[in-house]
């Protein structure tokens, strides 16, 4: 079994890579129905080795040195994986939602052809291995591999002239991103000469941090915080959100953007947790964290192409993990996970119905919708679930986060977060809920005709397929299944005590490096009775709940709360202008993004 | 190695991520991209080298016991050029459909996604 769990480790990357290599050279002679079997396969199998080597990593993280490699007197030269719980569970998270989006995709595109499939595994291989590699520049070839593959995906509907537009402005600035954090990794390289993350940590602790130490981090950052949708890094997410195909956005919401987090976080853990200070770092990423969650949930309210609202949803509700996250400590982490867990059921969900009614109707804009979906009634109940959960209300997953999010930022002396926490839930919840309203039930006044804007997005969208007179029974399913994962973290026993053992194992960067250059047996773990339900954060989920009420019945009938209205509408318009669809505009912000990240970490150095 | 090196890098990732900024045309944007990604070349080359050292193959002419400049920032710049050559592919496909589809490649007249 010990020797099991460490062959999983490379396997768990190769298998797709190498099902997709098939798919690519054979597709084109394989009827359509071998093509999405050998693709849905391959994502069961990754989906099993990624929970055996859950279970694996439950007694201590497990480590693959490549090739053999294994260093000698705690020095190393070789490349290794390391699978912590973190790693391990969220390998899981991938692989279950890459299944759910192929089996969604099932009866979904009718002409692409297996590129589709091989595609989406080459995705599955990336962000296996950004989370299972123990290699700073594995790191960044896996998050360009992600990146290529996303770009591909995001064109993939090549005549619709958004998806197009979308996935250019995605490429260069993903791809700006990644080269920055690949300049930074080669400055840490020529300070210590080395690139594994636990000889990095090794060498860098109880270095005072010089110059080149927060240079070199805030470069490397920067290529995560691009990919997680960090502001002013997140200009290109509802771009390339407004036209991806359902099931591809499912997965970029669902995993893909909170990856950008994971990344940072591991890189501060390992690497710099014992040169840069604790706090600086916690409040870089604090500042940036409330800007993100405030602009995405503000951002959200005022959108009617539907992926797009659910697109600044995500980036309000990275901004929420990335709040948690911040505290660095292991409640903190652990809400963050149980919330990323959450999340992506939840909005996942949200974006395949989504992709259901564009599919059956034609258009994914609110107010084109109006009333249209009236007959849907599953449809109905399916939506209502998955947009409570993303409210956090009790009990499911993203609620159970919320909890213990209110508890960690509390006790690291922040009593403000959990007000703003549950504004930005239920600013988001509300506005999913609006457009939900106006869509399955009808409700609120009917859109006037031709109002055609020209400064914001509307919902026309080249359909994924053919026109659907009927809803193929696998593509609920999918959706059915995801509601359910997000119901499931929150209900079943010990699911925090777990998510905050693995936190803990996660932010021991010492620990990590001993385990993976040493073989030192991992340290004990502590017990964690707070990671559970508490009275007052269930009490906020629910008020959250009941607030996105309120800001949906406010979208709803805007003439009775004008005076409420106007002034924030007006308030948002020139941020909104800020959104122009131009990509040198979004360099300059990546750049004012670095120049803030720089100076909210090296200035309190100085 | 001397500080120009590390200049020339810095001035290159600068310039052409200017040159995306000011782009007028797609083509223009994409090629901006890979000027900006030649200086993470540079820096790597500018990290690995060494004065007076030779190529790392080691043979009957190169003893082990020579001097030679860093193997591993080489196998990261031909990683690098590989990726790059990948990504600038693709993107230049999309650009070509963005001109399909809008009949445009210039950014300012570019208006599907807005707001």
């Amino acid at each position: 079994m010990h020797q099991t769990a460490e062959l999983l480790l490379p396997a768990l990357v190769a298998a797709p890579i190498l099902s997709a290599c098939l798919l690519v050279a054979a597709g084109p002679f394989l009827p359509r129905r071998v093509v999405d079997s050998v693709a849905i396969a391959t994502a069961v199998v990754v989906t099993t080795g990624a929970a055996l080597l859950l279970v694996a990593t439950g007694s201590g993280r497990r480590v693959s040195w490549s090739g053999g490699w294994q260093p000698v007197h705690r020095v190393s030269v070789g490349i290794p994986f390391v699978a912590d719980p973190v790693a391990a569970g969220l390998a899981l998270l991938i692989a279950a939602l890459t299944t759910c989006s192929l089996v969604y995709a099932w009866h979904y595109f009718d002409k692409t052809e297996s590129h589709l499939h091989a595609l989406i595994l080459f995705f599955l291989a990336g962000m296996e291995g950004l989370v299972l590699t123990g290699d700073l520049f594995d790191m960044v070839v896996f998050f360009e591999l992600i990146g290529a593959a996303g770009y591909a995906l995001t064109g993939i509907k090549v005549e619709d002239e958004s998806a197009v537009e979308g996935a250019l402005n995605f490429g260069i600035v993903n791809s700006l991103g990644a080269y920055l954090s690949l300049a930074g990794l080669v400055v840490l390289y020529a300070r210590v000469g080395k690139l594994d993350l636990p000889g990095l940590g090794e060498a860098l602790s109880h270095k005072p941090p010089d110059a080149l130490v927060v240079a070199s981090f805030v470069l490397i950052a920067t290529g995560f915080l691009v990919k997680a949708a960090v502001v002013p890094f997140h200009f290109w997410l509802p771009d390339a959100y407004a036209s991806a195909p359902a099931p591809v956005c499912a997965l970029f919401s669902g995993v893909m953007v909170e990856l950008g987090v994971y990344g940072v976080l591991r890189l501060f853990c390992v690497v710099y947790g014992e040169t840069l200070p604790q706090a600086d770092v916690r409040r870089a990423l604090l500042v940036l964290g409330v800007a993100t969650a405030v602009l995405g949930a503000l951002m959200c309210f005022g959108q009617r192409h539907l992926k797009r609202l659910l697109a600044f949803s995500t980036i309000a509700h990275v901004g929420v993990v990335m709040v948690a996250a911040a505290m660095l400590t292991a409640d903190g982490v652990g809400a963050a996970g149980l919330y990323v867990l959450g999340h992506a059921g939840a909005v996942s969900a949200l974006f395949l119905i989504t992709g259901l009614l564009l599919n059956r109707y034609g258009s994914s804009d609110e107010l084109e919708l109006f009333g249209r979906g009236r007959e849907e009634r599953a449809m109905l109940v399916l939506f209502v679930a998955a947009t409570l959960s993303l409210a956090g209300l009790p009990p499911f997953g993203t609620a159970l986060g919320l909890s213990v999010a209110v508890h960690a930022t509390v006790t690291a002396g922040y009593p403000w977060i959990p007000a703003l926490l549950v504004l930005v839930s239920s600013v988001t919840a509300g506005a999913v809920l609006r457009s939900g309203a106006r869509v399955f039930l009808g409700l609120g006044a009917p859109p006037e005709q031709s109002r055609p804007s020209t400064d914001e997005t509307t919902g026309e969208e080249q359909r994924d397929t053919r026109l659907l007179h009927r809803t193929p029974t696998t593509m609920p399913a999918a959706v059915v299944v995801l509601v359910l994962g997000s119901l499931a973290v929150g209900v079943l026993p010990h699911a925090g005590g777990l998510v905050a053992h693995a936190a803990e194992r996660f932010i021991d960067g010492t620990g990590y490096s001993a385990q993976a250059l040493s073989s030192a047996p991992p340290t004990p773990l502590h017990p964690h009775p707070e990671a559970t339900w508490s009275p007052l954060g269930a009490g906020l989920g629910v008020l959250s709940a009941l607030l996105a009420l309120g800001f949906a019945a406010m979208g709803l009938w805007p003439d009775r709360l004008r005076l409420l209205l106007r002034p924030m509408q007006a308030g948002m318009k020139p941020v909104r202008a800020l959104h122009t669809g131009h990509v040198g505009d979004y360099v300059a912000w990546l750049f004012a993004g670095v120049a803030a990240l720089a100076a909210l970490v090296g200035l309190p150095l100085l | 190695m001397s500080i120009y090196a590390y200049l020339v890098a810095g001035y290159l990732v600068l310039i052409g991520s200017y040159g995306i900024v000011r782009s007028r045309h797609m083509v223009h944007a994409v090629v901006s991209l890979s000027v900006a990604q030649a200086g993470t070349y540079v820096l790597l080359l500018a990290v690995g080298y060494q004065n007076g050292a030779t190529a790392p193959v080691f043979g009957s002419t190169t003893k082990p016991s020579t001097d030679v400049v860093d193997p591993v920032v080489q196998a990261m710049a031909l990683t690098d050029i590989v990726v790059s050559a990948t990504v600038t592919a693709l993107l230049l496909a999309l650009a070509v459909q963005v001109n399909k589809r809008h009949g445009t490649v210039d950014p300012d007249e570019l208006a599907a996604l807005k707001g």
